[in-house]
């Protein structure tokens, strides 16, 4: 019995052993990636090309899950306002809870699901099949010519993502409140406009976005360029990048959170 | 083999940790030859092209390409000196996301300033040279095997290379494409001066179109000569490799206890 | 030819976005109300300031006019200092009347600037003299059940 207790906990040493050991490497890579950023900014319709696979074919599930969620904010949030007597306050409540929390989380756990797992599953593949290595002996930076795009591509096109998402919520809270359950317009717009501050709410918002496509693409771009060269592999890494990037959003939200809305109302 | 020397190994030993790979290589490569390497499988042939191609360092020794040792190089200067050599992967590696013209362009448009409109006739020539200049608008996906191995070959003489490494041209192809790959190679040594170094355990098919054989086993050069050498070659483990005996000097058997023993037959039996 | 509809669809994803940052910044957000005015500060005393926050509306005729940016406690005169900013496109005479208000009965509390009557126009970084405090309701019910008391009183007589 204390053998396997023994063995158990140097189990576990091992793991956190090994997870300090990946961090440090993830950490070498991503200052890597950045150092050779230069070159693939220079030549940008690389990071074009990439926009495209990452931003622009995230954009209907964005858009979708966006006026879904608003439309369900809207719905909520007038039953439980109307029974004391302020659904005039509902666009305030879709207003803020998009723009503060809902739009950029919900929207870079879209973006890592559908982009970052694709991603990593390109990088992963490219480096299964030797593309990699091919471009390396052709003496072309894999990092420098693949990845570096890639990352930059996340890096733009999410906090797009993250205001479509919003703005698709609003106009879903919109359509839910005014049009069918008939709350007043007027007030909707104003209430909103009268509560959601540009510079805290809004422009922390767009950094929350900002800080959440950085995470998510780091790790989709970092899980795809380490993954073992095998099928198991590649597959392995793109769980890991769905899972990684989910509790990395969750995490940053707490923390950006606590710092920007401290002391507010 | 007189000619000039392009590929020079001395003494070259390469580890995994304490497993030896590599024992003490010799080879000398001339200019326009065509060079096979051949050896069963997991024997460091692979590992002896990533030597090559700077890749990975050495434990000792040294690889000599066109009087400069590779691993003695900066990254810079390996860069530079990849831009003359090139290789071939097992499967061709073409890039997914590219078109078979895009492909064949890509060292092209990466390392040099040439126009579009010239850009274009290379790579239409390159690909003329293998046989598939109508298939440039396929994407990879939709080539065969020997297609994209063919595609892989114009890549990589794109820039008209002094050094092709091929890592396993034949594996996987049926016999025309097997016997087209190597024509090509041949073809293309001779055409374009280059030096060809093919690593493979195809005997039969290498051994018409090498100028010179090494064999490597357990991380030794077990033997090495001309084809004609190799084939009349009365080393066992040559005559067990050219002629595929099942058993010889590379056993059929892992190495195991006796028989008797692992069934636990009684003594009185055995 | 592809790589032309690429950049079409990926201008037009760009446009979208920075579109979506313009909905959100002037139709969602008060954008539109204040940062882009130039403001001036004023600043009043108040004896309780009740529930007001940072970033409450200050009204005048029921036209939001400016925010509150800060709110103080001042050791010496044992009351709030608020500190507001008002749009500059409105002046205000020095003896101007600020009192803190409710948007009905529960809603949010703002500052109402009552307009007095002098010639003297408040300038930046000015005090506001005359003060009117939060209505906190214990303070309500405590007054109106003292009326009520001293009615009763006054009647019996």
């Amino acid at each position: 019995m204390p053998r396997r207790i023994v063995i158990g906990i140097r189990g576990i040493g091992h793991r956190v052993i090994d997870s300090v050991w990946r961090l440090g490497r993830a950490s070498r890579f991503f200052m890597l990636m950045l150092l050779k950023s230069t070159t693939s900014l220079r030549r940008f319709n690389l990071v074009i090309r990439e926009i495209y696979f990452t931003g622009v074919l995230s954009l209907i599930i964005i858009v979708v899950s966006g006026l879904f969620v608003g439309m369900v904010l809207g719905l909520q949030g007038y039953e439980t306002l109307q029974k004391y007597g302020s659904e005039s306050a509902v666009g305030t409540l879709v207003a803020l809870s998009l723009v503060r929390e809902l739009g950029p989380v919900v929207a870079a756990l879209l973006f890592a699901s559908r982009a970052g797992s694709a991603i990593t599953a390109e990088i992963g593949l490219m480096k299964a099949t030797e593309q990699l290595a091919a471009m390396e002996m052709m003496a072309v930076d894999p990092i420098a010519r693949v990845v570096a795009p890639r990352f930059w591509a996340g890096v733009i096109s999410m906090p797009f993502l993250a205001a479509m998402f919003s703005t698709v919520g609003i106009f879903g809270g919109y359509l839910v409140t005014v049009v069918l359950i008939g709350v007043d317009e007027g007030s909707f717009w104003s209430q909103m406009q009268n509560t959601v501050d540009f510079r805290y709410d809004i422009v922390n918002g767009v950094i929350k976005t900002c800080v959440f496509g950085v995470a998510v693409t780091a790790i989709a771009v970092f899980e795809g360029y380490d993954a073992p060269p095998t099928a198991e592999g590649v597959s392995g890494a793109t769980t890991r990048t769905v899972v990684t990037s989910s509790l990395a959003i969750l995490g940053l939200d707490f923390i950006l959170t606590a710092f920007m809305f401290r002391g507010m109302s | 083999m007189t000619s000039e020397t392009l590929v020079e190994i001395n003494d070259l030993n390469f580890s995994y940790g304490r497993h030896a790979i590599l024992k003490g290589i010799n080879m000398t490569m001339p200019r326009g030859k065509v060079i096979a390497i051949m050896g069963g499988s997991g024997c460091g042939k692979t590992t002896l092209l990533r030597l090559i191609g700077g890749a990975v360092a050495p434990s000792s020794g040294y690889v000599k390409i066109a009087g400069q040792v590779v691993h003695e190089l900066s990254r810079d200067e390996l860069f530079q000196m990849r831009r003359k050599m090139s290789m071939l992967f097992q499967f061709g590696a073409l890039f997914t996301d590219l078109s078979v013209f895009d492909n064949v362009a890509f060292q092209m448009r990466e390392h040099t300033n040439l126009p579009e409109s010239l850009i274009r006739d290379l790579v239409l020539m390159k690909l003329n040279a293998v046989g598939l200049r109508g298939a440039h608008k396929l994407m990879p996906a939709e080539l065969s095997g020997g297609m994209a191995r063919r595609v892989a070959l114009a890549r990589s003489i794109a820039l008209d290379p002094l050094l092709i490494m091929y890592d396993e041209p034949f594996t996987g192809l049926d016999p025309i494409s097997l016997s087209v790959i190597g024509n090509l190679i041949r073809r293309l040594t001779d055409a374009l001066g280059m030096t060809s170094i093919v690593v493979t355990h195809d005997v039969q098919e290498s051994l018409k179109i090498v100028d010179y054989v090494y064999f490597i086993s357990e991380g030794v050069i077990a033997a090495h000569g001309t084809p004609t050498e190799v084939r009349e070659s009365i080393a066992p483990f040559v005559h067990q490799f050219v002629h595929g005996e099942e058993d010889g000097p590379v056993p059929f058997h892992y190495p195991a206890e006796s028989y008797a023993s692992d069934l636990r037959l009684r003594s009185s039996f055995a | 030819m592809q790589r032309t509809t690429m950049d079409l669809w990926v201008g037009l994803f760009v446009a979208a976005g920075i579109g979506a940052l313009l909905v959100l910044a002037l139709k969602v957000g008060n954008m539109g109300t204040y940062s882009a005015a130039q403001s001036y500060t004023l600043m009043g005393n108040f004896e309780n300031i009740g529930g007001l926050k940072p970033r409450a509306p200050v009204k005048s005729a029921g036209v939001v006019v400016g925010r509150v940016v800060d709110i103080q406690f001042s050791p010496e005169t044992f009351d709030a200092v608020v500190t507001m900013n008002v749009d500059s496109r409105y002046q205000f005479p020095k003896d101007t009347f600020a009192s803190i208000l409710t948007s009905g009965l529960l809603g949010e509390q703002y500052i109402g600037l009552a307009a007095g009557g002098d010639e003297i126009m408040l300038k930046n970084g000015d005090k506001i003299m005359k003060t009117n405090s939060a209505m906190v309701l214990e303070e309500l019910i405590g007054r109106f059940l003292f009326n009520k008391a001293s009615e009763g009183d006054s009647g019996k007589k």
